[in-house]
Parts: C-alpha cells; sequence; structure tokens
C-alpha cells in the first residue's frame, strides 16, 4: 500500500519541478515536490541566468514561439514571485547582444535570426552592428570584434535567487517539499494512481506523477515507458571580483550579476556527468572576455564553476504524456530559466487538460521516434 | 582587551617592515601578513561591503574574502593571503573597486 495520497507529485526540485509544481499549486492543486540529493548535478545552481530570446528556435518555430510567450511573461512573473516571498530577482529586460570576432560565424548567426524573424514577424526584432558602429556605441568594445547582433527582448536574472524564490513560493503556497527524497523506482499502483520507492526502501502513492528530473530523468523515463533519454553538456563559468562600475551592456557571454561581479560563460563540452572546470577552457573564457572588452584585463576571477546542461536528444523542451499510464508526464528542457514563467502557467493548463491548454504537440517525445526512424 | 595583546610575535619574527596605510606610516613584523598587520595595528575595519557595513579580515585563510583592501594600487587584495613588504602602500577600500576608465567609457 501507498504510504499515502497527494494530488501530483513531480520528481525534481529544480528551476523546472519547481515552477510545475507552483503552477499547480496556483491552480488550487495539491502537490508533492521530491527533490534528491545535495551532491545531484543540478543545472539550476549552476547556471548563466539569461532569460534569451535571440536565436532560440530558429530551426524550430514551436520554440521559437514558446520563448517569445516565455520573455513576454517573465515581468508579471517576476512581480508574482516577489509579492508571494519578499525575494527580488533582479528582472532587467532590456536587451542584450552577441558579440562576435569571426565574420563567418557572425554571417551564420545573422541567418538565424532571420528565419527566427521570419516564424515571429512583429514578435520578435533583432539589428545586426557592424564593428565601427557597435564602437560608436559602446567605446568598451574591443578592436577584434568585426560585430554584433542585438535583440531588444533579452534579458537576464539573478538565477539563485529565482531558485530560493521558487522554492518559498512553493512552501508558501502549501506545497509539499522533501529534500533528500531521490527516487530509484516509479511504477503505476494496482488500484490507480502511482507508487514511487525511495532509496532506503520507503514508499509514497500519488495520483498523477510529472517527472522533471533534470539529468536523473532518464532512469526514471525508462520504467514510465517514456523514450525521452537527457545528456549533460558541460558549460564552465566565471565570475570576477565584484565592481561599482555598471557593465553599459548584456551579452550571452558576459554579463553583469546585480551584485556587482561580471559573469563570464558560454562553452559548450560533452565531458559525461563531470562538472569540474578546466584551467584551458577557463583561460579561453578570460581571453574571449577580454578580447570583447580590454578594460577587464585587471579585473580579477574570484570564482569558476562547471555545471551540466540538461539537454534533450535535439536540445528542445520535451512536454510528453504517457500513453501507456495515463497520469504519468514528463517535463525537461534545457533554458529552464527562460521558460520558468510558462511552467508555472500554462504547462499548468496542459498537465490539467484544461480546455485552454496550449498545443504543445510540437514537443511530445514522438517526434524523436520519427527523426529515429527518418 | 586590545586587539594587539591576542597577538604573539613568533620567536622568529625579527625586524621591521615599514609600509603606509591611507598615507600613514605602519609597521609590522616580516612574515605577517597584510591581514594579521592590520589586525595588530588596530582591528579597525579595513573597508566597506557592498551595503555599505564594515569589515575586516575573519577567516584568515584565503576563504571568505572580508579582508580585501587596496595594496600598491590593486584593489580587492585578499590582505590574509598577501605577505607585507617594505614601502607597501595599503588604502581602505570604501565603496567597490571601479575599472580602467579610460578604456571603459569615452
Ligand atoms: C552552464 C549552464 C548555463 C545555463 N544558462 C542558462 C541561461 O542562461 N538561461 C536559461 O534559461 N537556462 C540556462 N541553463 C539551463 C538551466 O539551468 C536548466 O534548463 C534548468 O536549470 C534545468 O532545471 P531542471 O529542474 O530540469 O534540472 P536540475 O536543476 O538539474 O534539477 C533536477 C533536480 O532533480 C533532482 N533529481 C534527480 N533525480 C532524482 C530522483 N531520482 N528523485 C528525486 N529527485 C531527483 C535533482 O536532485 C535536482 O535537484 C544553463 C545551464 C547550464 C548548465
Ligand atoms: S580573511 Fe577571509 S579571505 Fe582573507
Amino acid at each position: 500500500m501507498p504510504a499515502q495520497a497527494s494530488d501530483t507529485t513531480i520528481i525534481g526540485g529544480g528551476v523546472v519541478g519547481l515552477c510545475t509544481a507552483l503552477g499547480l499549486l496556483q491552480a488550487g492543486r495539491r502537490v508533492t515536490v521530491l527533490d534528491g540529493a545535495d551532491g545531484d548535478l543540478r543545472a539550476s545552481q549552476g547556471n548563466f541566468g539569461l532569460v534569451w530570446l535571440q536565436g532560440k528556435g530558429a530551426g524550430f518555430a514551436p520554440y521559437a514561439e514558446l520563448t517569445r510567450d516565455a520573455v513576454a511573461a517573465w515581468p508579471n512573473f517576476a512581480a508574482m514571485l516577489q509579492d508571494v516571498t519578499g525575494t527580488g530577482l533582479s528582472l532587467d529586460q532590456s536587451g542584450g547582444f552577441e558579440f562576435f570576432t569571426d565574420p563567418v560565424e557572425l554571417a551564420d548567426f545573422a541567418a538565424d535570426l532571420e528565419r527566427q524573424q521570419a516564424y515571429l514577424g512583429n514578435r520578435f526584432s533583432h539589428e545586426i552592428i557592424d564593428g565601427d558602429k557597435l564602437r560608436r556605441m559602446h567605446p568598451q568594445i574591443g578592436p577584434a570584434v568585426v560585430g554584433a547582433t542585438f535583440c531588444a527582448h533579452d534579458g537576464h536574472v539573478n538565477p539563485l535567487r529565482l531558485l530560493r524564490a521558487l522554492r518559498r513560493a512553493v512552501l508558501a503556497l502549501g506545497g509539499d517539499l522533501k529534500t533528500d527524497a531521490h527516487v530509484t523506482a516509479v511504477a503505476e499502483a494496482p488500484g490507480g494512481g502511482f507508487d514511487l520507492t525511495f532509496r532506503d526502501g520507503t514508499r509514497h502513492g500519488t495520483d498523477r506523477v510529472v517527472l522533471c528530473a533534470g539529468l536523473g530523468t532518464s532512469s526514471l523515463a525508462a520504467q514510465l515507458g517514456f523514450s525521452t533519454r537527457v545528456y549533460p553538456q558541460r558549460g564552465e563559468l566565471l565570475i570576477t571580483e565584484k565592481l561599482g562600475y555598471r557593465l553599459p551592456f548584456l551579452s550571452s557571454t558576459i554579463r553583469q550579476v546585480d551584485e556587482g561581479g561580471i559573469q563570464i560563460g558560454g562553452t559548450k563540452a560533452d565531458a559525461g556527468p563531470d562538472d569540474s572546470e578546466t584551467l584551458d577552457v577557463m583561460a579561453g573564457l578570460a581571453r574571449q572576455a577580454v578580447s570583447v572588452m580590454p578594460a577587464l584585463a585587471d579585473v580579477r576571477v574570484v570564482r569558476a564553476w562547471g555545471a551540466l546542461r540538461v539537454m534533450s536528444p535535439d536540445g528542445y523542451p520535451v512536454y510528453a504524456r504517457s500513453a501507456r499510464h495515463p497520469g504519468a508526464y514528463l517535463v525537461t528542457c534545457h533554458s529552464g530559466v527562460t521558460l520558468a514563467p510558462l511552467h508555472a502557467s500554462v504547462l499548468t493548463d496542459w498537465l490539467d487538460e484544461n480546455s485552454n491548454a496550449p498545443d504543445l504537440e510540437a514537443f511530445d517525445e514522438t517526434r524523436f521516434a520519427i527523426s529515429d526512424a527518418a | 582587551m586590545k586587539p594587539a595583546s591576542r597577538f604573539l610575535t613568533r620567536p622568529d619574527q625579527v625586524g621591521v617592515v615599514h609600509m603606509t596605510l591611507d598615507g600613514e606610516a605602519l609597521t609590522a613584523r616580516p612574515g605577517d601578513t597584510v591581514a594579521a598587520a592590520l589586525l595588530a595595528h588596530s582591528g579597525a575595519a579595513s573597508r566597506q561591503s557592498v551595503n555599505g557595513s564594515s569589515r575586516t579580515a575573519f577567516c584568515m585563510m584565503g576563504v571568505c574574502f572580508d579582508c580585501l583592501i587596496e595594496v600598491d594600487g590593486q584593489p580587492n587584495t585578499q590582505g590574509c593571503m598577501t605577505l607585507v613588504r617594505d614601502g607597501m602602500a595599503l588604502r581602505r577600500q570604501r565603496g567597490l573597486r571601479d575599472i580602467a576608465r579610460s578604456d571603459a567609457d569615452a
């Protein structure tokens, strides 16, 4: 017998699971969030904090649309979290740059943005700016930069305060948040609903289960008959000493956090489950940042870290309902910070199968089966 | 208790190192760290944090970053990880450091 029954149980207490829980709680559901151990790989604790639209979904219109909706929903979402928890997220959506030192890469990215523009029409805007014009706007930019792209919809947020605010909001709305609650097995219960087993052998019963376990998703997905598997992609980041100087621009690789430090990031590597940082990558990040903004040369880095992105096979989100086990759902994505407001709102309608639920068909896992067969 | 009385002098510390703190003379023992020298000197705040509160060295082992101070023109130097040297110019920090303005803002 399951030890207790609750309406919906979310496996995973990162930003994705907490947002999903928050939306359901606001809709009046009873929600339990089961989160794993402190040593788990947790993208929500190591990310860059961008709320970013530029370039998203250039090859996949539904993702461009989804991201556009999310970015537009951020101001109200941040205000709601501030209301409920008193935690300010330092959201700033005043636009962002991508800087290029290689003209071919700039041209390729500009072509991506053209495609994104075609998908989104007047819901998007972007500019291509050559190096000299850029330096007239921002004299801090170094001579190695050949040009930049700019999107007025881009922004950033303090990602650690986002995580804290989400936890507080879930608790404030009556959610049951269990930490160090690693789920090892999940199965349909004989009398309906699901039966979850923890590492210590104790169990937990629930009517519905939503799998949001980040890099812990794959094994549980298999048990529920989902075909989605996720893999880790390592990113390394640096943060400098705090500065009184305010960086006059935001970019996807250099951003100033509200407390004053400059965060530098953007690397991608397949390193398996290893989230350690490496000296050569850190040096490369620092070099790149100094070539973009030479005045950073004497600013000191105080911390560096690696974190693992949660990547689906094609890099786009997966929102899947189990056909075999009704009541079981799988939710995973990269860019869970950017998409947070949607996971706490329209995803709720989709989980509850409300009549106003968005069509998330394009994000079903059947797309992997199709591409496998092709 | 005067802060200085909490610190014993190592037997091998002979001689005096002459430095300045905000332009005023300050002496220390060879082998001291900047943070130890400042604590022995007065124990007063050596910087202000982001929110304006007073700070000085705390962990003495490179972890807490509370001992940040300007050393020979280099701001945010960890005093507890820096050995004293003759002629060293120390400045207490108020607020956050700037960056090289000549490059930064036209
Ligand atoms: C370097 C880097 C930079 C990034 N930059 C950005 C950015 O700028 N903007 C943006 O939008 N996104 C960014 N992301 C992506 C974003 O961080 C992730 O999309 C998001 O954090 C994923 O959240 P999650 O909840 O799915 O996963 P996680 O944060 O990994 O959380 C999963 C949780 O599930 C728990 N868990 C796992 N297995 C089990 C189990 N069996 N039982 C119970 N609990 C379990 C774990 O303990 C963990 O807490 C970045 C990611 C990285 C790595
Ligand atoms: S006193 Fe803690 S880092 Fe120097």
